[in-house]
C-alpha cells in the first residue's frame, strides 16, 4: 500500500507564531496597497463598454486610439488579446459610465461607428461586446459583498450547530483569513475584480470551510472517545491523522485546477488563478491558523466545569489549556 | 439494505440518467432562410443546452425607462412587458431562448446563435403601439404659426435668425423640394403637381417671417411639412416650450414621419399635423402578416377584431378623401394614404420598398402586442460563434486533462480501490450531466469549470473514506469491518463538506448572474452527485467485492 504522511507526528500547532509571521508579511503590503490603490474592477462592477474586435490586419493599437479619439471617445484602454489583430477595448472611465444612463449600447454603438469610419466595414468583426449601465454595476458591487457576509453567516450557524461556537468560529475565522490572503494575492498579481472571480472567492469559502470541517470533524471524534491528552495534543493528532486526506484532496484538486489554469483558455485565467491560490492558503490554514485559533479561544474564554462540551458531553477540563497559557514549549509524543 | 436492492437502486439511477441525456426529438422555430417565414423543424439531438458563451450569442437586461415619464406601478409593467416580449421572440426564431423576470424590475433576454445586436434590441424595445389617425384638413397649424412666432419672438428666439433668411438657401430647397416631389409620383398629374408648387411659393413668402414658420415648408398633402434634418431638433427645442405647447391648434398632435427624404447633403424630415383622437389603435388588431405583392411591393396585411371592424368601416366612410396615418411608436410610417373607399375588418400597410424582412418585423410585433412602457438596455453582451467554438476546444481539453489527472492519481495510489472509485466517478459524471439536462440547465463555460471544479470535491470523499479505511486497517481489523466503519466514520465529514460548499453554492446561484448561475448549477448538481456517488456506489461496489471474494482476501488500497 502506498502511502503518503502516514503516521506523522508534527507538532504543527507549535509553529504558529513562524505561520503568523509568514501570513503577516505576506497580507500587510495588500493592506496598505488595497485602501490606496483599490482592486482593478471589470466592467460588470464598474459599469461601462468592453468591445474585443479581430481585425482582418494588425492595426495599430496608435490608429485604433486615434479613430476612437477622432470620436470623441478619449481614455478607452486598448489592449491585444492573443494576436496583434485581435483587440480589446475597454471604456470604464466614470465619464463614459455616465453616457450609458440613458441606454447601455450608446458607447458600443459610437466604437464601431469610429472604426467603420476609419479601418472601413469589412475590415473587422467585433466578436464580443459587454456594455454595462451604471446603475447594474453599482448593484452587483453591492450584492457580491452582500453574498460573500451571507455565506459566512450561514456556514457559522450551519457548524454553530453541527460542531458548537468555538469550532464555528474558529473555522469562520480561518477561512476569512483565507480570503483576506487571497484578496492580496489578487492584488499583487493585478488580477480584475470580475464576477467570475466573485465566484471564485466563494468557491474558495466552501473549499477552505470544508477542510476545516475535516479536521475539526476528527478533533470531534477524538474528544468523543476521551482519553487523557490535552485539548493541545488532541488538535495535533487530529491535524496529522487527516493529513494524508488534505494533502491528496488538495493536490487533486490543484491538478485540475492546472489543466484549468493551462488549457481553459483567457476567460477562465482569472478564475482558475485565485482557485490555486486559495486552496493552498486553505489547505495552509486549515493546518497553522484554525487548529492554533481554537486552542487560542479556549484558552482565552476557558469553559466552566460543567459547561456542556461537544454536543452534550460534560466537560472535562483540559490540562493543554494552561500548557499553552504559560508559553511552555508543549512536548512533541 | 441489502446488496441486491442497492444495486436495483443503482442500476435504475443510471437508467434515468442515461434516459434524461438520450438524444431525443426537439421542436424549434426557425426561419425558413429562403422565405424568410417561421417554421417548425423537428431535430434529435442531446438535450443538453448550450450556454450562450458556447453557442454564441446576445444576452440583454432591460429596465423600465422613466427618462420621458414616469411610470407608476413598475412590477406591474414589468410583468406584462415580459410577456409581450416572450411572444415577440418566440416568434422571433431563436432555439431555446432565455426571457426572464429578475428581481422585480429587470427582464433578461437571452438570445443563443443570434449575432446582429441591433436587430435584437430593436425587436425587443420596440414598443409597437399603432394608431391610425387623419391628417390634419384645416391647416390649423398656419393658422397658429404667427402666435407660435410670436411667443418665440418674446422669448428672444429668431431675431438674429431672422435675418440670415437668406435667398440663396431658400431657392435651394424649394428645388430640391421640386426634385423630391417629382420622383414621389413618377408619370403622376401634372396639373396637380404645379398646384402643390404654386402653393409651396405662396406660403414661401409669409413663411420666412417668424422664427418658427421659416423652419418650415408646406408638403405635398394638407397637414404634411417638410423640415431639413439639421432643423429638426430645433423644432423639438421650441416645441417644448410650454407657451407653444399651449399655442398648438387643439385637438391636433405633430408627428414626425419615420423616414428620411433627399441626399446625405441636404436631407428632409417630415412633419404631421394628425387629428390627435386615432380612429382606431392596435389593440383592435387580431392578425398580421408579412406578403409580397407585384402592385405594391412589400405589405403588411393587417385584420381587426369585430368591433376594430366595425369602427374602421364607419370612420373610414367619414374620411373618404382624407389621408389617413399610419403611426407606430408616434412616428408615423411612410406618406399617408388616401382613403380611397371604407375599410372594414381587413387592411394593408404598403412597406414602400424596404426590404421583406422589414415587412416581417413590423408584421411580428404588431401581432404579438404593445409594450405597456418603454424600455431601455441597461446591460448587453454579445459572444461571437468564433469565439465560442475556441472555448467548448479549451473547456473540453481542460476537462478531459483534469478528469485523466484524477483517475492516473486514484488508480496510482489505491489500486484495485481507487478502480471502484473511478468506477464512483463515471456514475458522478453520468448522473451530473442528467441534472442538468432534467433542469434544463445551460451547459456554459462557467458551468464546464464548476464541473471540473466538483470533480476534485467528489474524489475528496473517497479520500476521506479510503484513508479511513486504511487507519482502521492498520489497527487490525478485519477487511470487512475497516470498510464498513471506513464509510461510517467517514460519513460525517462528507455530509459537512458537502453542505457547506453546497450553501456557497447557493448563495452564488440566488445572487449570480448569467455565467455565475451556470457555474453555481453546475457546481450543486456536482456535489449531489458526489454524495451519492461516494457514500452509495462506491460503499455498494466494496460490498459486490466482499461478497464475491473468499472470506480472507486482503483488501488492495
Amino acid at each position: 500500500m502506498l502511502r503518503i504522511l502516514h503516521d506523522t507526528k508534527v507538532d504543527f500547532i507549535r509553529r504558529w507564531r513562524t505561520a503568523a509571521a509568514l501570513l503577516v508579511i505576506f497580507i500587510l503590503p495588500a493592506v496598505v496597497l488595497i485602501p490606496l490603490q483599490g482592486f482593478k474592477y471589470s466592467i460588470e462592477f464598474t459599469g461601462g463598454t468592453l468591445m474585443q474586435v479581430i481585425f482582418n490586419q494588425a492595426p495599430g493599437i496608435a490608429n485604433v486610439r486615434a479613430a476612437l479619439a477622432g470620436a470623441g471617445l478619449d481614455g478607452v484602454e486598448i489592449s491585444t488579446f492573443g494576436s496583434t489583430r485581435e483587440l480589446i477595448m475597454r471604456a470604464q472611465e466614470e465619464e463614459q459610465v455616465a453616457q450609458q444612463a440613458g441606454g447601455a449600447e450608446t458607447v458600443a454603438s459610437r466604437v464601431r461607428a469610429a472604426l467603420t469610419q476609419r479601418f472601413g466595414k469589412d475590415s473587422f468583426n467585433v466578436i464580443r461586446t459587454e456594455a454595462v449601465g451604471p446603475k447594474v454595476g453599482a448593484e452587483l458591487r453591492r450584492q457580491a459583498f452582500v453574498a460573500l457576509l451571507i455565506a459566512f453567516a450561514l456556514t457559522l450557524v450551519y457548524l454553530a450547530w453541527r460542531f458548537e461556537g468555538r469550532f464555528a468560529i474558529a473555522a469562520v475565522l480561518a477561512t476569512v483569513h483565507d480570503v483576506i490572503a487571497t484578496l492580496a494575492f489578487m492584488k499583487y498579481m493585478n488580477l480584475e475584480v470580475s464576477v467570475f472571480v466573485v465566484g471564485a472567492i466563494l468557491t474558495v469559502v466552501g473549499y477552505s470551510m470544508n477542510d476545516k470541517v475535516v479536521v475539526f470533524d476528527r478533533a470531534r471524534e477524538n474528544l468523543k472517545k476521551g482519553g487523557r491528552s490535552s485539548l493541545y495534543d488532541l488538535l495535533n493528532r487530529s491535524v496529522n491523522e487527516t493529513l494524508p486526506r488534505t494533502v491528496m484532496t488538495g493536490s487533486t484538486t490543484l491538478a485540475c485546477l492546472l489543466a484549468l489554469l493551462i488549457f481553459g483558455g483567457e476567460v477562465i485565467r482569472p478564475f482558475a488563478w485565485v482557485l490555486i491560490f486559495g486552496i493552498v492558503i486553505g489547505t495552509f490554514s486549515s493546518v497553522y491558523v484554525a487548529a492554533p485559533l481554537l486552542l487560542l479561544i479556549e484558552n482565552r474564554w476557558p469553559r466552566r466545569a460543567g459547561e456542556a462540551n461537544i454536543k452534550g458531553k460534560p466537560h472535562v477540563p483540559l490540562e493543554g489549556v494552561k500548557r499553552t497559557a504559560t508559553k511552555e514549549p508543549a512536548s512533541v509524543r | 439494505m441489502s446488496l441486491r436492492n442497492r444495486l436495483i437502486i443503482i442500476g435504475a439511477l443510471i437508467a434515468l440518467s442515461i434516459w434524461a441525456l438520450f438524444p431525443r426529438s426537439v421542436t424549434e422555430r426557425v426561419r425558413d432562410p429562403q422565405t424568410g417565414a417561421m417554421k417548425d423543424t423537428t431535430l434529435r439531438r442531446v438535450p443538453l443546452k448550450k450556454g450562450l458563451d458556447l453557442a454564441g450569442g446576445i444576452h440583454l437586461a432591460l429596465e423600465v425607462d422613466e427618462s420621458k415619464q414616469a411610470v407608476g406601478d413598475k412590477t406591474e409593467a414589468i410583468d406584462r412587458a415580459l410577456k409581450v416580449i416572450r411572444t415577440r421572440i418566440d416568434e422571433f426564431g431563436v432555439s431555446e431562448p432565455v426571457v426572464q423576470k429578475v428581481g422585480t424590475q429587470r427582464i433578461i433576454v437571452e438570445l443563443p446563435g443570434i449575432d446582429d445586436p441591433a436587430r435584437a434590441e430593436a425587436l425587443v424595445k420596440k414598443s409597437a403601439f399603432l394608431q391610425f389617425q387623419i391628417t390634419d384638413e384645416t391647416r390649423a397649424l398656419d393658422k397658429a404659426l404667427p402666435r407660435i412666432d410670436a411667443i418665440l419672438r418674446e422669448r428672444g428666439i429668431g431675431r438674429e435668425k431672422a435675418a440670415l433668411g437668406d435667398t440663396a438657401r431658400s431657392s435651394a430647397i424649394s428645388q430640391l423640394f421640386a426634385g423630391a416631389d417629382t420622383s414621389k409620383k413618377p408619370g403622376g398629374d401634372s396639373t396637380a403637381k404645379s398646384d402643390t408648387a404654386g402653393v409651396d411659393t405662396s406660403l414661401f413668402a409669409t413663411a420666412t417671417e417668424g422664427p418658427f414658420s421659416q423652419l418650415l415648408r408646406q408638403g405635398q398633402m394638407a397637414g404634411e411639412y417638410v423640415v431639413e434634418r439639421k432643423d429638426k431638433s430645433t423644432i423639438e427645442s421650441y416645441l417644448k416650450f410650454p407657451e407653444v405647447q399651449a399655442a398648438l391648434p387643439p385637438g391636433k398632435v405633430l408627428r414626425w414621419g419615420s423616414e428620411e427624404d433627399g441626399d446625405a447633403a441636404l436631407a428632409f424630415r417630415t412633419l404631421y399635423v394628425l387629428d390627435a383622437r386615432p380612429i382606431i389603435t392596435g389593440e383592435s388588431l387580431i392578425d398580421a402578416q408579412p406578403n409580397a405583392t407585384p402592385a405594391d411591393g412589400n405589405i403588411v396585411q393587417f385584420e381587426l377584431n369585430r368591433a376594430g371592424g366595425t369602427k374602421f368601416r364607419r370612420e373610414t366612410a367619414r374620411h373618404i378623401g382624407d389621408n389617413m396615418a399610419i403611426v407606430l411608436d408616434d412616428m408615423v410610417t411612410g406618406q399617408p394614404p388616401v382613403i380611397q373607399s371604407t375599410i372594414g375588418a381587413k387592411g394593408q400597410i404598403t412597406m414602400k420598398g424596404k426590404p421583406l424582412q422589414a415587412a416581417q418585423d413590423l408584421a411580428l410585433v404588431l401581432r404579438a402586442g404593445a409594450l405597456p412602457v418603454p424600455l431601455k438596455v441597461v446591460e448587453i453582451r454579445t459572444i461571437g460563434p468564433s469565439l465560442g467554438e475556441d472555448a467548448i476546444r479549451q473547456g473540453i481539453s481542460a476537462g478531459l486533462l483534469g478528469v485523466a489527472l484524477v483517475i492516473l492519481i486514484m488508480l496510482v495510489y489505491y489500486r484495485f480501490s481507487g478502480f471502484l472509485a473511478v468506477c464512483g466517478l463515471v456514475f458522478y459524471g453520468l448522473t451530473t450531466l442528467a441534472i442538468l439536462a432534467g433542469f434544463g440547465a445551460a451547459l456554459t463555460l462557467p458551468g464546464l469549470a464548476g464541473f471540473v471544479l466538483s470533480i476534485g470535491m467528489a474524489v475528496d470523499a473517497n479520500f476521506l473514506i479510503f484513508e479511513r479505511i486504511r487507519e482502521e486497517l492498520v489497527s487490525g481489523k478485519t477487511v470487512r469491518r475497516a470498510i464498513d466503519e471506513g464509510f461510517d466514520h467517514a460519513w460525517s465529514a462528507i455530509v459537512d463538506t458537502h453542505v457547506t460548499t453546497a450553501l456557497t453554492a447557493a448563495i452564488l446561484h440566488q445572487f449570480g448572474t448569467g455565467p455565475v448561475q451556470g457555474f453555481a448549477v453546475a457546481l450543486l448538481a456536482g456535489l449531489a452527485a458526489s454524495m451519492v456517488s461516494a457514500i452509495f456506489v462506491v460503499r455498494t461496489l466494496f460490498l459486490l467485492w466482499l461478497h464475491r471474494s473468499r472470506s480472507a482476501q486482503p483488501l488492495s488500497i
